[in-house]
């Protein structure tokens, strides 16, 4: 890997005077990417620095929002019984001309068959072409069951063709496993005997073109003057990878870099009192649940569940775990998706009423086991203090929680078990912005015993979800998921906890950049004073 | 001289194939899965699961997996990441003179103030100086790193501006590393500033890394002095008429340099442990972060490669000082 890097630099090695006045914007990033193939791998902080700077995607999400909007199709269209999506691709886009790679050819169907081929086609060339590849995203979503074929009708029109109606479809081909790769740069890479540079050195149609990767310090990207979108108002983006979170916000106050996530919230006031630096927010697409195992009793009784979530102090959680970050929970989805049904009421915090519920559903002296996740997540800061709060507000209505845990891999695995004891605390961040990726994958009754930890399968709510599933129209699919929440709400198969709220600390000179509520950090559109 | 080479060489195959040993079964028993970790909240079906394992070579026997494992070392073969899907050896190389460098700068630290510092509060022993350079060393010795690093930061980087906050160099200076030690590689690079650049943000991890092996050192010196300027031939060079700084600077520094050579020797494997720290907080690209984010995602072969070249080095380094020791006590080799 070194070597590319000392090639790029050779020939591109700034001097200080020349890379003063270009316009550089230093993101101070959170860790370093895995790799620089986005199919190949699931963490945010490894889209952040390959798919959304170097590639795209023949959709987009637009930035700020989870609208889906054109990308490198400027147009599509689905057959009446949702079964063919039909993608008409955008003319001259230009891949990146780098110096280990000048394309000959601009983008079209050929690169969007070789981009998804290579990951549902076991028999194709690239499909390991590194070791351990998995596709583990485009697996994850379930792509292989759902696409039948992809066929190129002309050189600028692809067809999808599905096994069953999806509206989720093309927010699916927004994500970031659905990047679109240069088959002439991938056919260059094997002629040579290089295939594994593809997740090295990336060759995209994105806003920014890689330039070189020093392991674990720096990722340097220079804006691509052929953009089809038009050259982006900065020249150089710079990614500073500082793990810790209070280096991080040291160096941004230093001016050391411009934009840095993801800083602790006890350091949020002295960020915000800082003249030269500006604290955007925003809530995250996530939600923190606890899942009660709706097979096992007494949580197979609605009543107990119910009970249980109106014993829960959720603004002590709020307080003590999310230190203000965070927001409680009344829906399975978060507020910043749309179909979001406010209209809900939540269950009111109620120890007395709590009490005589379990009294009246003939419950006492129950004992039950709280699972707390062994890592921080967003949606979850602190599982394990979360879990203590919840002992001892479980404790108030005469209810013994004992508190367990397992290491992560572990805790996934045996969470899921039919069986499984007592009620689990887990949450989940969306994928691309739908609905469907929250009721769905973790409510559905075909998720029981994958990503249902409630166990739960309601029929009610499984037709409205399915309903919505294959609907078009976004309105209905609205009213479908409305009413899918009450549905939930009514069941109680968990007590929602939270929704975390992420802020993004920067220096006053930024301008443009805005949040990404599917919690992306894009640099595209952003502009800093000199 | 040669025989004695000869034992300390033969000694570390065993001790290597121990390690070996250690390493594997040290990341397999430990909790977690390297699948199901890959797979996140998302999760896997089983079958899939049994997939990846198979993939990964994991489903196979324990032993067999070992006795593989061992057969690809044989060949120089350390494996490729699970994560990065690149070469261990070559990410090992990749970030290894990063922490060298600053081990070095640390270790030239620890040993240009810890054997001075050693040495004066012997031959003053008792009194005010002795006590304060001995608090000090205890102070030093028991710092929390990671507090120390960040306030270090916090005082010099934020409040005072003297130093930089994290990093190898200025991200304005873009050049090739062949060496991967930045000041010489800012040097060759030619760029007004660059050098003095890379200097200055190896000061505060420089001194992070070197306050526990600073403190052990002046510690270990100031004992060993105190043993020699005891002995016979110390009262007789006085008797002598011999100035103080002869007796104390040739006479018996020299002597009580073999016990501090020792330490400073072992000290190696304890400026790799502090690496981890010092790299974590000033985002030092080097193998200490390296193999603390390996740990965790339970990347098998970097764990087991990382522990196993870091393992060889601390050996490399103790044989050396082994032969240094032999060389300048000629009692040890002829044991």
């Amino acid at each position: 890997m070194r070597k590319t890097p000392f090639i790029i630099g050779c020939l591109a090695a700034a001097t200080l005077a020349s890379a003063a006045q270009a316009k550089t914007l230093v993101y101070c990033s959170e860790g370093s990417p895995e790799g620089f193939d986005p199919a190949l791998y699931t963490a945010g902080t490894t889209f952040n620095a390959s798919s959304r700077p170097v590639y795209n995607r023949l959709a987009e999400f637009e930035r700020g929002t989870t609208n889906v909007i054109p990308g490198l199709a400027e147009s599509w269209s689905a057959s009446a019984d949702g079964l063919e999506y039909t993608f008409k691709l955008r003319p001259g886009v230009k891949f990146h001309s780098t110096s280990y790679f000048t394309p000959t050819r601009d983008f079209n169907a050929d690169d969007v068959l070789f981009t998804f081929n290579r990951q549902r086609d076991e028999g194709h060339a690239w499909h390991k072409y590194t070791e351990g590849t998995a596709w583990e995203y485009f697996n994850g979503m379930d792509m292989p069951a759902l696409i039948k074929d992809i066929v190129k009708v002309d050189d600028m029109t692809v067809k999808f063709v599905l096994n069953k109606p999806e509206s989720p479809t093309v927010a699916n081909l927004a994500m970031d496993f659905a990047s679109i790769v240069s088959k002439e740069y991938a056919d260059q890479l094997a002629a040579a005997g290089k295939m594994t540079d593809l997740n090295q050195a990336p060759i995209g149609t994105g806003p920014f073109q890689f330039q070189a990767y020093q392991k674990d310090a720096v990722i340097r990207y220079t804006a691509n003057a052929d953009y089809w979108a038009g050259k982006q108002k900065i020249d150089n983006l710079i990614f500073a990878i500082t793990t810790d979170n209070s280096v991080r916000m040291q160096k941004l106050k230093a001016g050391e870099c411009h934009v840095a996530p993801y800083p602790n919230p006890a350091d949020l006031p002295e960020l915000r009192a800082n003249a030269d630096l500006t604290v955007m927010e925003q809530e995250g697409l996530n939600v923190g649940y606890l899942a009660y195992n709706t097979k096992v009793a007494p949580f197979d009784n609605v009543n107990v569940r119910k009970a249980l979530n109106m014993a829960i102090n959720k603004q002590a959680i709020l307080d003590a775990v999310f230190e203000g970050a965070g927001k409680a929970a009344k829906n399975p989805v978060p507020p910043t998706m749309w179909s979001y049904n406010d209209a809900i009421q939540d269950d009111p915090y109620d120890p007395v009423a709590s009490k005589k519920m379990l009294d009246d559903a003939g419950v006492s002296g129950l004992k039950m086991k709280i699972w707390a996740m062994p890592v921080a997540r967003p949606y979850n800061p602190n599982a394990r203090r979360m879990a203590e709060l919840l002992q001892a507000d479980f404790a108030a209505v005469g209810v013994e929680a004992e508190v367990t845990s397992y290491e992560w891999g572990e805790y996934l695995k045996l969470s899921k078990d039919l069986d499984r004891d007592g009620a689990v605390l887990l949450g989940w961040t969306g994928d691309n912005g739908d609905p469907d990726n929250f009721l769905s994958v973790l409510l559905s009754c075909s998720s029981v015993g994958g990503s249902n930890r409630a166990q739960w399968c309601n029929e009610e709510f499984d037709g409205l979800v399915n309903a919505a599933k294959q609907e078009s129209d976004q309105a209905k699919r609205t009213a479908l998921y409305e009413q899918a929440q009450v549905v939930f709400k009514r069941e109680a198969p968990w007590g929602t906890i939270a929704h975390s709220v992420v802020f993004m600390p920067m220096s006053n000179k930024v301008s443009g950049y805005k949040m990404d509520p599917l919690g992306s950090h894009r640099f595209d559109g952003v502009d800093i004073a000199e | 001289m040669l025989s004695f080479l000869i034992k300390r060489i033969a000694l570390l195959i065993p001790t290597f194939l121990g390690i070996t040993f250690i390493a594997f079964s040290f990341v397999r028993v430990l909790p977690g899965d390297p699948v199901l970790l890959m797979a996140g909240e998302r999760g896997l079906t089983e079958e899939r699961y049994q997939r990846l394992l198979e993939e990964f070579g994991y489903n196979r026997p324990i032993w067999q997996q070992y006795v593989e494992y061992l057969g690809d070392l044989a060949k120089g073969d350390f494996g490729n990441s699970l994560v990065t899907k690149q070469p261990v050896l070559s990410e090992f190389f990749t970030l290894f003179p990063a922490t060298v460098e600053l081990s070095l700068c640390a270790m030239i630290l620890a040993v240009c103030i810890g054997i001075p510092a050693g040495i004066i509060a012997a031959s003053k022993r008792g009194t005010f100086i002795d006590q304060s350079i001995m608090g000090t060393a205890l102070v030093g010795y028991s710092m929390p790193i990671f507090w120390w690093g960040l306030l270090l930061i916090i005082v010099f980087s934020g409040k005072l501006g003297w130093t930089p906050v994290s990093g190898r160099i200025s991200l304005l200076y873009y050049f090739p590393t062949p060496t991967g030690f930045m000041l010489i590689d800012s040097l060759m690079s030619g760029q007004a500033g660059a050098f003095k650049s890379a200097a200055r943000h190896l000061i505060l991890p420089t001194i992070v890394l070197a306050t526990i092996p600073l403190a052990v050192i002046a510690r270990q010196t100031r004992s060993a002095m105190l043993e020699v300027l005891g002995e016979d031939y110390v009262r007789t060079a006085r008797a002598k008429g011999l100035s103080s700084r002869r007796v104390v600077g040739v006479h018996a520094l020299r002597n009580a340099m073999i016990p501090v050579i020792t330490v400073i020797g072992l000290s190696v494997g304890t400026l790799l442990a502090g690496a981890i720290l010092t790299e974590t907080i000033f985002s030092w690209p080097g193998i200490g972060k390296w193999m603390v984010d390996s740990i965790s995602r339970r990347d098998y072969p970097v764990v087991q490669g990382g522990l196993l070249l870091i393992a060889a080095i601390v050996m490399i380094v103790n044989l050396l000082v082994d032969i240094t020791y032999g060389l300048i006590n000629p009692r040890i080799r002829h044991q």
